[in-house]
């Protein structure tokens, strides 16, 4: 691989965030206005869609899909409806112009139909695109202005030795170079509760880790899962306590700043905690993360301009919004799966290389991407994006004036 | 002759790094000696490298991840048929090779 760029050319948002794509986002406000929305989108790498299939609202999703609105690699939104559903395409474009990003929107039922819908949605958009290539200002940006996430999905014995300790290794120098850092599943700590309170940067810190700990756990313990699959046992995983510690190897060795809830913005650089588990409401809403695009849209709602996904057992998701990019710890994986994965962290176990070596890779790759180079994930077209029913406390409101 | 990564000194069982047949040598990394395989035992699985009695926690990464539901020799394999998760009642029922759910009804 070449040397990795130390300074790159991105886009500013007027909140001074700074992206490294600059896309149109199209948002759709229930499932009946899939189809519409994902011909509008197609064909075009720089337009990518999102939405929600349930038609009655929720606050919990709204705020994700505003998150994602008003992302750092979100120039543009086309917000688009069916007409009778109670998410409003209509509310979403303002709250985006309000943010400084041009946005538009429409109703399907007042449109013509499916037809004249999409040629409508394709006009906009290409109006918009047009837009934000002319007037988005360009900016520097160097890895201090890198928020990276990183969750990991389909482990095996390999994750926890090489894939997530590489991620580890790189997210400590992620974080030296000024940087922040981001990683989750709380309920893949399940046995690990001092364990993760002695990372904690301060007492502060060390309660926001506790509860965000007895949170997951007592919600384990309702639902009886505990975030291992039939792929981890297969691939040698037995516990639930065995898969944490090595998930917990990716959040590295710097001290965790604290914890931040979905679609909140982490209050600076360094390493934070992403708290995606449900908090406690009459609706319950089911498991804390279904599946693992799930997870990642959590990680890009709170900023992250790239994601990681560390795999053992191999995956071929990627994502809208923020690039995947797809390590895996399992050299046979990796050669099984050769279009998919883009990196391969297995010469840790073999002696091939040195895990510091490795992490200089990683960085090397992500420098990569945000100036530019598309993603296994992105070249092949993969956006996948999965959007729930969910409840959180909203954080604005009861974290007060933490940040 | 293959490799298993013994992560913690304190660890009494170790990461197959390939996959091992059955009464063949296997090398501690990051551990001391070599130990024989009881049975085939495939990547990412886990190998006794100690005797675990019955009860005992089997240790990983220096920490308890469970405890040994029957007692264990050095080079058994380790998985759902002989630990079993401190915290997770529901892995216990899983299908020993492939992991699979036993306890969900497909009627």
């Amino acid at each position: 691989m070449s040397a990795a760029p130390s300074s790159w050319s991105g886009w500013l948002r007027p909140d001074g965030r700074k992206g490294i794509r600059n896309l149109v986002l199209v948002v759709y406000t229930v499932e009946c206005a899939k189809f519409v929305a994902h011909e509008i989108g197609r064909g075009k790498e720089d337009v990518h869609v999102i939405g929600f299939p349930g038609c009655y609202d929720n606050a919990y999703a709204i705020r994700l899909m505003l998150a994602l609105a008003r992302h750092p690699n979100t120039g543009a939104v086309l917000a688009v409806g069916l007409g009778c559903e109670y998410t409003q395409p209509g509310r979403i474009a303002e709250a985006v112009r309000r943010s400084g990003r041009p946005a538009e929107n429409f109703f399907i039922q007042e449109s013509g139909g499916t037809t004249a819908s999409i040629a409508k949605g394709k006009e906009i958009v290409g109006r918009l695109r047009t837009e934000i290539r002319a007037s988005v200002p360009r900016v520097t940006m160097t890895p201090a202005d890198l928020v990276v996430g990183c969750e990991c999905g389909g482990s095996d014995g390999t994750s926890g030795l090489a894939g997530n300790p590489v991620v580890g290794a790189f997210f400590d120098r992620l974080v030296d170079a000024g940087g922040t850092a981001l990683f989750e599943e709380v309920v893949e700590m399940i046995g690990l509760r001092d364990i993760l309170l002695a990372r904690a940067a301060d007492d502060t810190a060390a309660a926001q880790l506790g509860a965000a700990y007895d949170k997951a756990a007592d919600y384990c313990r309702s639902v009886r899962q505990y975030s291992a699959s039939p792929g981890n046992f297969a691939g040698g995983l037995t516990t639930i306590e065995e898969k944490s510690m090595g998930a917990f190897a990716k959040s590295g060795s710097r001290p965790i700043r604290g914890v931040i809830k979905v679609a909140q913005p982490p209050p600076g650089p360094g390493l934070w905690l992403l708290d995606s588990v449900p908090d406690p409401h009459f609706m319950q809403f089911g498991y804390t993360n279904p599946n693992d695009t799930e997870g990642l849209m959590d990680l890009i709602a709170a900023g992250a301009q790239i994601v990681l996904f560390v795999t053992g057992r191999g995956s071929v998701i990627g994502s809208p919004v923020a690039p995947l990019i797809k390590i895996t710890g399992n050299g046979g994986t990796f050669r099984r799966l050769p279009e998919d994965m883009d990196f391969d962290a297995s010469p840790v176990l073999t002696g091939g290389a040195t895990l510091a070596g490795k992490a200089d890779e990683l960085f090397r790759l992500v420098s990569s991407v945000a100036a530019g180079e598309a993603t296994k994930p992105e070249r092949l077209g993969h956006r996948e994006y999965f959007i729930m029913y969910k409840h959180q406390d909203t954080p604005g409101l009861l974290e007060g004036c933490r940040a | 002759m293959v490799d298993a990564f013994q992560i913690h000194p304190e660890d009494n069982v170790a990461t197959l790094v390939a996959d091992a047949g059955a009464g063949e040598q296997v090398a501690l990394r990051g551990g001391s000696g070599v130990c024989r395989a009881a049975t085939a035992i495939t990547t990412g699985h886990k190998i006794a490298v100690a005797a675990v009695p019955a009860g005992a926690p089997v240790v990983k990464f220096g920490v308890p991840i469970g405890h040994a539901t029957r007692a264990i020799a050095p080079g058994d394999w380790v998985h759902l048929h002989n630990l079993a998760s401190d915290h997770d009642e529901r892995s216990n029922t899983l299908d020993v090779a492939t992991g699979v759910p036993a306890d969900t009804p497909y009627e």
